[in-house]
């Protein structure tokens, strides 16, 4: 059951140019939360600018220190303001909101592939994958703009069998998309489900060379949202569904996460 | 040790508090009922009811604007019939007023969905004749006062329950159309609905929603929102239902002053479920600082002499 909650923040830190790394005290959040939720986080102080929350996503707990993690890049004012807030700083956050990545002592061989900001939901998956089984096998794709914006590699690193990176630029790693690299893994791997979170060129990417390799894959969906909880209906996706040719799923309730078969991608 | 009587009476429905959940914004009360008692609610207008489940319009549906929202969610809902077989039974697990909003696209469609929803276990109906986001009927009968009365007048006939009409703020005079309302049968009017707004995203040069134009709401509302309901109650006799941009306790003080028997929270919901019980506990707070007894009290109580 979500909750509203008032904590406190552990740490703040800049981990790249205009993106903030949060450590926040959450008994509750830190217990309950699953991969691939989000945390509702309000960002004015009762000014109505910005009127919404901003959801975003959990990136890891630390359930013995009672605390968990999210990073936000600085994009408009909602952003800006919680860039703003400071250790020891109260955090009005609704939690925890949201579906969660499938997670199965089935799935022995996985691939990762993040995008962007898309790249930290996928470090709770992975985090969450290893405890759940020490063998288990991870290759991890991470694609970013340029070397600036690399982010929580060596979080990515230890997590991961292997970890790949590509850049647009080819200022670090792989120069071109984040999709290529997988392309060319795939061929050698036997994955039992990719899981892909980040800008939506890349899932259906992604959603697609799963497809063409008949392997399973999770989606975790963007949408502009309003209320964060599956009341106010605006944050909807296109669901392939039993018995009508689709509907309008809410990725606020219904998602994030969605297996990408049913997904109808719209332009 | 309450001295201060917060029951309503509106229309013939007993509501324990002037507080209601506004249509649009709540869904079915099964979400907020994780972070706030439904008990303590005045009533729950549900989300917009049509003859056939409805899958709205496209995303995006949402741009948020200052100090407010544009929407064009396109009624999306279930349909009646699952809002009866599942719904009802759900929100009759709480003691709250149940306030069923109907829209439709045709005259037939509003008239058919009102007699099914007379026979069940419903408070009042209100009447959606004004929402932005659909092409077809809907606005067209709420922007006019010959449309709102022939619309009013059809349901009317079939109405068993009170029937409150909600009106557009889309219109050149908003009371004569309340008064054609009222004339027709109406037994409250609720305004106001969201006015129509557009948004633009400049790096793409393309509206953000993808309906291209919107209803907005919020805190940016609330003046015209107040403006309208303190002229709609000068004109009729009925209750006047306020909403509008209402956030906090204070704002639903400006809209009893200004003449509203009730008022309804809707976009506040979004970022602060809590909005509804926090709005109920402050008027009690202003009404006993200011020793009055009852909520009626200040009802229309506007000094506008100089």
């Amino acid at each position: 059951m979500p909750k509203m909650l008032l904590e406190e923040i552990k740490s703040v830190e800049e981990i790249a140019k205009g993106i903030f790394k949060f450590s926040v005290f959450s008994d509750y959040v830190s217990k309950n939360a699953k991969p691939g939720q989000f945390v509702n986080i309000k960002c004015n102080d009762d000014s109505y600018v910005p009127l919404l929350r901003r959801p975003i996503s959990i990136m890891n707990v630390d359930r013995e220190k009672g605390t968990f993690d999210f990073v936000i890049q600085v994009k408009g004012i909602g952003t800006e303001n919680i860039s703003k807030m400071n250790a020891r700083d109260k955090i009005d956050i609704m939690a925890c909101l949201g579906n969660s990545f499938e997670i199965s002592e089935s799935y022995k061989n996985i691939a990762v592939v993040g995008g962007g900001i898309g790249i930290f939901p996928l470090l709770f998956l992975i985090n969450d994958f290893n405890e759940l089984n020490k063998n288990i096998k991870i290759d991890t794709f991470l694609g970013f703009r340029n070397k600036d914006l690399v982010v929580l590699e060596n979080e990515f690193k230890s997590a991961s069998g292997n970890l790949f990176i590509a850049t647009d630029d080819g200022s670090y790693g792989h120069k071109g998309l984040v999709t290529e690299l997988l392309i060319k893994e795939i061929g050698e791997s036997d994955y039992d489900i990719i899981y892909t979170c980040g800008p939506l060129p890349m899932i259906r990417k992604v959603a697609l060379i799963a497809a063409n390799n008949n392997i399973k894959c999770q989606v975790s969906l963007e949408q502009r949202m309003g209320c964060g909880i599956g009341a106010c209906l605006v944050c909807v996706c296109n669901i392939k569904s039993n018995d009508k040719a689709h509907e309008y799923k809410h990725v606020c309730k219904d998602g994030p996460v969605f297996w990408a078969d049913k997904i109808v991608f719209e332009d | 040790m309450k001295m201060v009587d917060l029951k309503v009476n509106i229309a013939g429905i007993d509501l324990k508090n002037p507080v209601i959940a506004a249509s649009g914004t709540f869904g079915f009360g099964r979400e907020y009922s994780e972070f706030i008692d439904l008990n303590r609610l005045g009533g729950i207008a549900t989300k917009g009811l049509t003859l056939n489940p409805r899958q709205g319009n496209k995303p995006p549906r949402i741009a948020e604007t200052p100090s407010g929202i544009l929407n064009s969610v396109g009624l999306q809902n279930p349909g009646v019939k699952a809002f009866i077989e599942d719904e009802i039974p759900f929100l009759k697990k709480f003691n709250t007023s149940i306030i069923a909003n109907v829209a439709g696209s045709t005259i037939e469609e509003y008239c058919e969905v009102v007699e099914m929803l007379s026979e069940q276990d419903v408070d009042a109906i209100e009447l959606n004749i004004s929402c932005p986001n659909v092409r077809e009927g809907c606005l067209a009968f709420g922007t006019n006062k010959e449309g709102t009365g022939f619309l009013t007048k059809e349901v009317r006939k079939l109405c068993k329950k009170p029937l409150i009409v909600k009106l557009s703020p889309n219109v050149t005079d908003i009371s004569e159309i309340a008064l054609s309302a009222e004339a027709n049968g109406a037994d409250a009017v609720s305004l106001i609905n969201t006015l129509v707004g557009m948004s633009i995203d400049i790096d793409e040069r393309r509206p953000i929603l993808a309906n291209i134009v919107g209803g907005l709401s919020g805190p940016a509302v609330k003046p015209v929102a107040v403006r309208m309901v303190y002229e709609v109650s000068q004109s009729v006799k009925i209750p006047v239902i306020g909403m509008g941009g209402i956030s906090k306790w204070d704002d639903a003080i400006e809209f009893f002053l200004a003449g509203a028997s009730a008022i309804m929270v809707g976009t506040a919901n979004m970022s602060n479920p809590r909005a509804t019980i926090e709005v109920i506990e402050g008027i009690e707070k202003y009404l006993e600082s200011n020793h009055f007894s009852s909520i009626g009290e200040i009802v229309g109580l506007l000094k506008t002499e100089q």
